[in-house]
């Protein structure tokens, strides 16, 4: 604050409380309706106070699942463990080989080394919207269909994060690969014993990025999964509204919303400070 | 930038960078390849027979009033999309950088969104706007507008551009405060000593000074508006009522997968990457550059 303007400051808070209150009151009503009867929100006005479903509906969510044709049967928690595995998958995945290949670039000089940069470079220009039909045929042909390996493999190459750990890896000062090689040690050693406790900070700011990014895969799994055991929370809450000829079953849908969101929203907030610079500085 | 000290081996840095490479080959050189040859061909609907036909699936596109509407749809939404989040989260960077007290609260309870999946936004909105149990529709409803994003385009497009910019918002914000908070004081201070009141301030100072963020951020929401709120549109209108929110990554998606057409889903995605390369290469120049205007 430059100087004293109570008014200014009154104004403030006002407009945050209004931005805090547009962003939350949707989740508020989500909330609220995933506590009562079905019967409780098929007539306007629902109500905005929570009912005493909360146990009912959510356990019956997780362990039996919902009795509609298209999303019938698979209960909630075989989807989110699915969600789990190919967030854990892409987030581990992405930063194993954005980090060697970031390390490749920067300390070692090679025929095709900028070739090599420029082709992950590419990658950033083709958003998997952008070549899904093709994309999808490719994966077909090689039999990835309906199976984790299908779900993630395609998408652990990441431009964003190979240019992180390139930026980072520059500002290393040269002195300690000097004193590495000096002390004998090879360039795996010097990559695992001190690139990688150096890099922690970028590695866990990556890890929040990521996570979300594959958690809330959305097109993706839609495609490659038929098997309704390898449906993952985010698509299956899209099953679950478009029901045929019937009305969703609101409060179900609502706690799917509900825990769905959890775990990339836990990470975000609990990892705030490296969520934020994680996402200013890979931008750049 | 280039470093001074490097190792040497043989075979270690291509074994390094190998499976990231395989990765890009097979799943992105690879599709989008395919993507520029079929873009050329026409192919029967058995997938039997193919044909060159040059530009013939482009012009065709051109001609079609279907696609020519949706690019117009996109642009509109893009626009809207980039407009709203952009304006409200600067709006609340400001905001929050001047308050003191409860700074960290407040920041806390507008980033989250960003780890909301699209199409669950999408759930979300399309729960509050439902015309029959939909708390908003009902308000709108009282107030004697009739809501029905199932019936009325503008409505459906609408709702998507709703839940688009409420996703968003969080993202820009994080951006915005950071800029904001990189502007040294004693600039501020010595226009304030100066006799510039806050909106003075804002004027000459904040906005040139912010004015790489928003032009970054400015190209961000737009890639977001065109590709990531395919869920979005997915999972709440399906593109209807009547294509009113077809836009054109849903096309893309919808002629591929559902109409079957090869050639033409082809042609689309080639535009699409040409847009992608586009706004890449614009946000390189700047960053290049990094303007201060």
């Amino acid at each position: 604050m430059v100087e004293r303007r109570p008014w200014l400051t009154v104004l403030a808070h006002v407009t945050l409380a209004i931005g805090v209150l547009m962003v939350a009151f949707p989740i508020w009503v989500t909330f609220v309706a995933s506590t009562h009867r079905p019967e409780d929100i098929m007539t306007a006005p629902i109500p905005l106070w929570p009912g005493t479903q909360l146990f009912a509906n959510y356990s019956e969510l997780l362990f039996s699942g919902l009795k509609n044709p298209s999303a019938g049967g698979v209960p909630l928690w075989r989807m989110m463990a699915n969600s789990l595995v190919m967030a854990l998958i892409i987030a581990i995945g992405k930063i194993v080989l954005s980090f060697m290949a970031a390390f490749a670039i920067v300390y070692f000089r090679f025929p095709f080394r900028m070739a090599a940069f420029w082709l992950i470079f590419m990658t950033l220009m083709l958003p998997v919207e952008v070549r899904i039909v093709p994309t999808f045929k490719v994966v077909a042909d090689l039999g990835m269909l309906n199976s984790y390996a299908g779900l993630t493999v395609p998408l652990l190459a990441s431009a964003t994060a190979t240019f992180l750990f390139r930026q980072f890896f520059l500002t290393v000062p040269d002195e300690l690969a000097e004193a590495a090689r000096m002390d004998g040690a090879g360039p795996l050693r010097f990559m695992k014993d001190i690139l990688l406790p150096l890099s922690t900070t970028n590695i866990a700011a990556l890890f929040v990025i990521m996570f979300t990014f594959g958690w809330n895969q959305y097109l993706w799994p839609l495609l490659m999964t038929t098997d309704r055991q390898y449906m993952t929370v985010v698509m299956g809450i899209q099953r679950m509204i478009n029901v045929a000829d019937t009305d969703p079953q609101w409060p179900m849908v609502m706690a799917a919303v509900i825990l769905s969101m959890l775990p990339p929203v836990a990470i975000v907030v609990v990892l705030q400070k490296w969520f934020i610079k994680g996402l200013v500085e890979t931008e750049k | 930038m280039e470093k001074r000290v490097v190792f040497r081996s043989a075979w270690l840095p291509y074994a390094l960078l190998a499976p990231q490479l395989l990765i890009t080959a097979v799943f992105f050189v690879w599709p989008a390849s395919q993507a520029l040859y079929q873009s050329v061909l026409l192919e029967d609907a058995f997938g039997l027979k193919s044909q060159f036909v040059w530009a013939d699936n482009f012009t065709a596109l051109f001609r079609n009033t279907d696609y020519v509407s949706s690019f117009g749809r996109t642009a509109v939404f893009s626009i809207l999309v980039a407009g709203l989040a952009m304006g409200i989260a600067l709006l609340l960077a400001v905001m929050a950088d001047h308050v003191i007290r409860g700074a960290t609260t407040y920041k806390t309870f507008l980033i989250w969104p960003y780890a909301v999946a699209p199409a669950v936004a999408g759930a979300l909105w399309v729960f509050m706007f439902n015309p029959r149990i939909g708390i908003v529709a009902y308000a709108m409803h009282s107030l004697g507008y009739d809501w029905n994003h199932q019936i009325r385009g503008e409505d459906a497009f609408a709702l998507i551009t709703i839940a688009a910019v409420w996703k968003q918002i969080s993202y820009n914000f994080v951006f915005f405060l950071a800029g904001l908070q990189a502007i040294p004081k004693s600039l501020l201070e010595a226009a304030a000593i100066d006799g510039a009141g806050p909106g003075k301030r804002f004027r000459s100072i904040v906005l040139p000074l912010i004015s790489p963020t928003s032009f970054f951020l400015l190209v961000v929401n737009i890639v977001y508006a065109f590709f990531d709120t395919f869920g979005i549109v997915h999972a709440t209108t399906s593109g209807g009522p009547a294509k009113a929110t077809e836009i054109l990554v849903y096309k893309v998606f919808n002629d591929g997968f559902i109409g079957l057409d090869l050639g033409s889903s082809a042609a689309q995605s080639v535009i699409l990457m040409t847009i992608v390369i586009l706004l890449t290469v614009v946000q390189f120049k700047y960053i290049e550059r990094k303007v201060a205007y």
